[in-house]
């Protein structure tokens, strides 16, 4: 049996693919966790960003307006969680669980309308280059942009937490609320430009999805992936670099699914599907074990309310 | 000029209205949504809150929905209480739907007095069972019960689509994704000749009230009480915390598990690929909305309840979508979050005169 060296290369491009929605969301909402929020609304923001992205596509037909309204929409909605759990002090997991139940409720809501439209083709880069290489071709080349920031991101994530001085007062106000704020640091403030940065990614995610990854509009289509997102970030110890392998776990076992039903493996369909989901529990459990590890990598002030005392 | 002042103490007062604002609030939100949608605000609202129980159809169709949001929400109560945080009430209910089903099965065409009861013992300990899964990794493995409990309800709903195409399937039933009928012995009796309203309704009342009686007379709701109000005052009072996790995770599952019982024995009768509506989600609000109070849940479900209803008949009537429900929910939710500020603080209103 020869195998093609290039349909390997496909193989793992395709695995980077389904891992982008994931390296987006979860690079998001690491930054948001690691200033002290846990924003459980990804799901949520998430199919906010796909329905907006896809409905804006077809009806402006300007693809930048798409995916930067989608980007925005993330931010809207995520401006509710905000504004609740910032402004009002209320609890973060029931505040995310409302964000999220109300997110699939007006994604379905709005997109009513766009259910069987066709998608529109997204430009993709170095096209042109993929036969010059073999293996490495299909894997670096022809792809969206989008597909080359998600790569990019945990890179950038990494650095600005660790290099730069906005990142470390993220990191101050996840760790310490209380210093931070004596140093003077508008703890508040911080807290919410997280969330909304947060809500941007998630909404690039949603909006990969609908327009990129597979370009349509379809009910709950995120199938939770916005929850897989929130478990990577458990997984990665809070390091952005760790997301990178762990999203590609994830879009491993997706991919490798569909293949394994194409060569025709006896194994249930729905068990395959459901690989994924087994698999973050049975991660999440190796990963959690060592709860001293754990308790060191964790923002100390996770999902907890800061509220100052005038 | 307004200024925002802290209480002393929580209002305990405002603690019960807060809900009653909730609702109201979300009611003007949803008049504000249909307007943008193009609906005349009241009479949408009609629709969706009025029309649907109008007559004893409808409140019977009322009582069928609340029973497993009742029944769900006062499991989950024992575990927010005890600040556990179960979301895969839906993955439990799915898994106590398999269980009692499969059970059920077995007496295919049988009669019996003793079947009924099996089944839903049977419901009650796989969604035990299920709900044991996040709690041992929560307690022994130190794992994130959230995620853990909600990973498992898409692992559930996958598990229920193999059986009912799969090896469960109805023989004569042309390759539907559904089971046989169950035998009637296996089914709820129905309360009311033409009414689809069931025996459930009392395993949600018993629940209510065995839940009542565990928070208020027992040790054991007073231990649940204070770990949920402060974790470090339970370890230094010496509670049991491993042992009371996995306990409210048993209650909770017991109750997700007899409202897919409920459901599969009572109005569906077999088993097929949509048995809850996500029942399993809404009933955290419903917990919410309820103030985690057995009387309160009552309450909430009941208004819940509506929402798919008003659901269904706004699609019907006015060509409204059908997750204007869901929608609906999730304002109910945060509006009650948001107005919990009332309970911690207070806002004074400072004429200018002074």
């Amino acid at each position: 049996m020869i195998i093609d060296i290039n349909f390997i290369g496909l193989i793992i491009a395709s695995i980077m693919a389904s891992a982008v929605p994931l390296i987006l969301a979860s690079c998001g909402e690491l930054i948001t966790e690691r200033s002290g929020v846990l924003n459980l609304g990804v799901e949520g923001m998430m199919i906010i960003g796909a329905i907006s992205g896809f409905a804006l596509m077809t009806v402006t037909g300007s693809l930048i307006i798409a995916v930067f309204g989608a980007m925005l929409a993330g931010v809207l909605i995520s401006t509710i969680f905000a504004f609740l759990t910032q402004t009002l002090i209320t609890n973060h997991v029931a505040t995310g669980l409302a964000l999220t139940i109300f997110g699939i409720g007006i994604s379905a809501m709005i997109g009513k309308n766009f259910v069987g439209i066709p998608g529109k083709e997204f430009p993709v880069l170095f096209e042109g280059l993929k036969d010059t290489i073999p293996l490495l071709g299909p894997i670096l080349f022809g792809h969206s942009i989008v597909f080359y920031f998600a790569f990019a991101l945990p890179f950038i994530t990494s650095y600005f937490l660790k290099k730069t001085k906005i990142g470390l007062i993220v990191r101050a106000v996840g760790d310490s609320p209380e210093s931070a704020s004596n140093q003077g640091i508008n703890v508040r403030l911080v807290r919410y430009a997280c969330i909304l940065y947060g809500g941007a990614m998630s909404g690039l995610a949603g909006a990969y999805l609908s327009m990129i990854y597979t370009p349509q509009w379809i009910e709950n289509m995120t199938g939770g992936r916005g929850w897989i997102a929130l478990a990577l970030v458990v997984f990665s110890t809070w390091n952005p670099i760790k997301i990178l392998i762990g999203a590609m776990i994830f879009g491993g076992l997706t991919i490798i699914q569909f293949h394994m039903q194409a060569i025709g493996v006896r194994i249930p369909v729905q068990f395959l599907t459901a690989l994924p989901y087994i698999v973050t529990i049975i991660v999440l459990v190796v990963i959690s074990r060592d709860s001293r590890k754990i308790r060191l990598s964790t923002p100390s002030s996770l999902g907890k309310s800061f509220h100052k005392d005038n | 000029m307004i200024k925002i002042v802290k209480r002393d103490q929580p209002s305990r007062a405002i603690f019960f209205f807060t809900p009653v604002l909730a609702i109201f609030l979300t009611l003007v939100a949803g008049g504000l949504i249909f307007f943008i949608l193009g609906f005349k605000p009241f009479e949408a609202l009609k629709f969706f809150f009025i029309v649907p129980i109008a007559d004893k159809y409808g409140f019977s169709e009322l009582l069928l929905k609340a029973t497993p949001l009742c029944l769900i929400a006062i499991g989950l109560s024992f575990c927010f209480k005890s600040n556990n945080w179960n979301i895969g009430a839906e993955g439990q209910l799915t898994f106590g739907a398999i269980v009692s089903g499969g059970v059920a099965l077995l007496f295919y065409e049988q009669e019996g007095f003793y079947i009924l009861p099996t089944v839903i013992l049977a419901g009650a300990i796989g969604g035990m069972l299920y709900a044991s899964i996040p709690a041992i990794l929560k307690t022994y493995f130190n794992t994130n019960e959230i995620l853990v409990s909600l990973m498992l309800v898409y692992v559930s709903k996958l598990i229920l689509d193999y059986l009912v195409v799969g090896p469960w399937s109805n023989p004569e039933g042309f390759n539907f994704p559904e089971t046989r009928q169950f035998s009637d012995s296996a089914k709820l009796p129905l309360l009311f000749e033409g009414l689809r309203i069931h025996a459930g309704i009392f395993l949600a009342l018993a629940a209510v009230v065995i839940s009542w009686f565990v928070f208020y007379k027992t040790y054991l709701g007073f231990q649940m009480k204070v770990s949920g109000f402060s974790l470090k005052t339970a370890r230094y009072a010496g509670y049991k915390g491993k042992k009371m996790i996995i306990l409210v995770f048993l209650i909770s599952g017991a109750c997700a598990g007899l409202a897919g019982v409920g459901e599969i024995t009572g109005p569906i009768g077999q088993l097929h690929r949509e048995i809850s509506p996500d029942y399993g989600f809404t009933a955290i609000i419903v917990a919410f909305l309820g103030r985690l109070h057995p009387v309160g849940i009552i309450f909430a479900s009941l208004v819940v309840a509506i929402t798919y209803l008003g659901a269904e008949t706004a699609q019907i009537f006015m060509q409204i979508p059908k997750y204007t429900g869901q929608v609906f929910q999730g304002m109910i939710l945060f509006f009650l979050l948001a107005s919990d500020y009332l309970l911690f603080f207070k806002i004074k209103f400072i004429g200018s005169k002074k």
